[in-house]
């Protein structure tokens, strides 16, 4: 990097084994503070693994990890504090209204929230009294997203945020995320889509078997790629089908 | 982030009490199983019982109801007299519905025996014609005591009755439906919430706030428990002021009665941790949980007394633990024992309380 950036999350020589099987193999990034970073790999390539090792979730075999300055032997506590998480297809009390869910979580958290305020940074204030389970899949993504931001904290793990999602939703999501990003925290996301990444994302490392076979701004990455002469077999035609798509049915977020 | 204060665990704990509380209120089987049903057993067993033994006696439409034998019988409140016409009779005797059929017929003037009785009674109900025959006998031996007074009588029964407390069908029921409620929500309830917070990942999100694991179960727990106190509580006062459960020491038996179900609902939900952990999916919860609590239901005298299985059974509903929950529970409320006069009792919930625990410590699974 040209710009000195400070490093806010430092992964060293990660392993994580089950068993016979290496999830993860001795990776090593960084994570600057306030850019998002995309982890992208097919499934099982180890991306939630890693993710849930850095998030305080699960048990590494061996490596260093540094959150914000914190250990994650030692200071499991005080980084749960300082981050957000949102699991791949998490679920809360199903008859619960967000109301109660969010009173819930600021006393997981022990903070006091406003929670309308909370509630309208993802649009969800007219929801405020609706049981989760009555919720779409993209607002019950949203509210997922919602109860990272109760802490308000330095960095926010977002798992495949809107895997099963239709495209004014996942649009809709990606807005969100942005807007987070701009009050500066930091975002880590997984995701399998490359246009989310090259959307969203500032820097990626792209993981396969357990390795990170790349890490680069997703620009660079391209332009390697057709520096070794690369060419797609069809040429690219000025719209896509997504564009055909959100043309047809209009850009707008549907709540159901 | 307020990092100089200390992360209070307890506040996140009773947050988690309150939102599981919630939930538990708005899940209808939760509800129908602790609170409806119990009422239901306990309206349907008041009504049944209560009343004394009784039998009916069918009347022959050609006996003779002017005697003083006729009279004995029918002023006895256990005996039941029915008229009808004589196929109806026999039909209702043939099929146990009554008892015997009665016929006093008058002799001739001049006979002896001015009167023979004939009393026709059923296989189908031999238990009440045991009775009736024998309350016939005891009738005609009085009735030919008072025919011929100068016989003296070689012996004389002189009844005494015991002053006792009135045991009624609601003393018995309604501590063994209060073990019906705590079983139900002690194991399936406790079962299905963690299972489900497990297999939605609602745990694992908790994991990501800084409460501890330790304090999840127990704000659970303590939602289970504080639910458990309500439907108790609610159950005994509608016993209480509706079919006059007996208290024997009024508010202090209520409150004895109230610890009791938080030991015995501790003890269960250490079952319910166990369905949990080892149910591979959702539909084997109701199997495990089944087999647990229905051999109990039947055998640890919640609707019975273990008194009227046969020995063979007798040692099976020793081991159960809801049959030292039921006994201790009708001794406190009837007899007015405290918990530490049925320590016995408890030290056997004790044993299947840490029994139920460690195997629960040993395959607890967090995700």
């Amino acid at each position: 990097m040209q710009k000195e950036k400070k490093v806010i999350i430092s992964v060293n020589n990660l392993m994580k084994n089950y068993g016979d099987f290496t999830a993860v193999n001795k990776i090593s990034f960084e994570v600057y503070e306030g850019e998002i970073f995309g982890l992208l790999g097919p499934n099982g390539a180890g991306k939630t693994t890693t993710l849930e090792i850095i998030e305080t979730l699960r048990e590494k075999t061996s490596g260093e990890i540094l959150i914000d300055g914190l250990n994650v032997d030692h200071d499991q506590n005080e980084i749960k504090n300082r981050i957000g998480v949102q699991l791949q297809a998490a679920g809360y009390y199903p008859n619960l209204s967000l109301l109660e869910l969010l009173d819930l979580f600021s006393g997981l958290y022990n903070v006091e929230i406003d929670k309308q305020q909370i509630l309208s940074l993802v649009s969800l204030q007219d929801k405020a009294k609706s049981k989760y389970k009555s919720l779409s899949g993209g607002l019950k993504q949203r509210f997922s997203l919602c109860t990272t931001l109760i802490n308000k904290p330095k960095i926010v793990f977002l798992d495949e945020p809107t895997t099963g999602l239709d495209p004014q939703a996942r649009r809709n999501l990606w807005a969100l995320i942005r807007n987070i990003h701009s009050n500066g925290t930091t975002v880590v996301i997984t995701t399998h889509y490359m246009d989310e990444a090259e959307e969203l994302c500032e820097r990626l490392a792209v993981m396969d078997a357990g390795k990170i076979i790349a890490i680069n701004t997703p620009d660079q990455l391209i332009d390697d790629l057709v520096a070794t002469g690369f060419e797609r077999k069809k040429e690219v035609k000025k719209a896509n089908l997504e564009d055909v798509f959100l043309n047809l049915t209009g850009k707008e977020w549907r709540d159901e | 982030m307020n990092t100089n204060k200390q992360y209070n665990q307890f506040r996140a704990m009773l947050a988690v009490t309150r939102a599981s509380l919630r939930s538990i209120l708005r899940s209808p089987s939760a509800v129908v199983f602790s609170i409806a049903f119990p009422l239901i057993f306990i309206i349907v067993f008041g009504f049944i019982g209560g009343g004394n033994f009784t039998v009916t006696v069918g009347v022959h439409p050609d006996c003779d109801t002017s005697n003083q034998i006729f009279k004995m019988l029918k002023s006895r409140p256990e005996v039941n007299l029915s008229y009808d016409s004589l196929d109806a009779l026999t039909q209702s005797l043939s099929r146990g519905h009554i008892a015997a059929i009665i016929n006093i017929e008058k002799t001739k003037h001049d006979s002896l025996t001015p009167m023979i009785i004939h009393l026709q009674t059923s296989s189908a109900a031999r238990e009440g014609a045991g009775v009736i025959t024998l309350f016939m006998n005891h009738a005609i031996d009085k009735a030919n005591l008072d025919a011929n007074p100068a016989v003296h009588p070689i012996a004389e029964l002189k009844p005494q009755e015991l002053e006792g407390r009135p045991y009624k069908s609601i003393d018995f029921i309604l501590p063994g439906m209060l073990g019906f409620s705590l079983l139900s929500t002690g194991v399936f309830g406790t079962a299905f919430v963690f299972y489900n917070l497990r297999s939605t990942l609602v745990l694992k999100r908790f994991f990501a706030t800084p409460i501890r694991r330790l304090y999840i179960v127990m704000g659970e727990a303590l939602a289970r428990v504080t639910f458990a106190t309500f439907t108790s509580s609610f159950i005994i006062i509608l016993g209480y002021l509706a079919f006059g459960f007996t208290l024997v020491h009024g508010i202090t038996t209520f409150l004895t009665m109230l610890l009791l179900c938080f030991i015995g609902l501790f003890i269960f939900m250490g079952f319910g941790f166990i369905v949990s952990s080892v149910a591979t999916n959702e539909s084997v919860i109701p199997v495990f949980a089944n087999l647990i609590t229905l051999p109990q239901f039947l055998l640890a005298g919640t609707f019975f007394s273990t008194y009227s299985f046969p020995w063979w059974l007798q040692p099976f509903t020793k081991i159960l633990q809801l049959t030292y929950f039921n006994y201790s529970m009708r001794k406190i409320a009837f007899e007015g024992l405290s918990l530490v006069d049925v320590w016995q009792d408890l030290a056997v919930l004790g044993i299947w309380g840490v029994v139920a625990y460690l195997v629960a410590a040993k395959v607890f699974k967090w995700e």
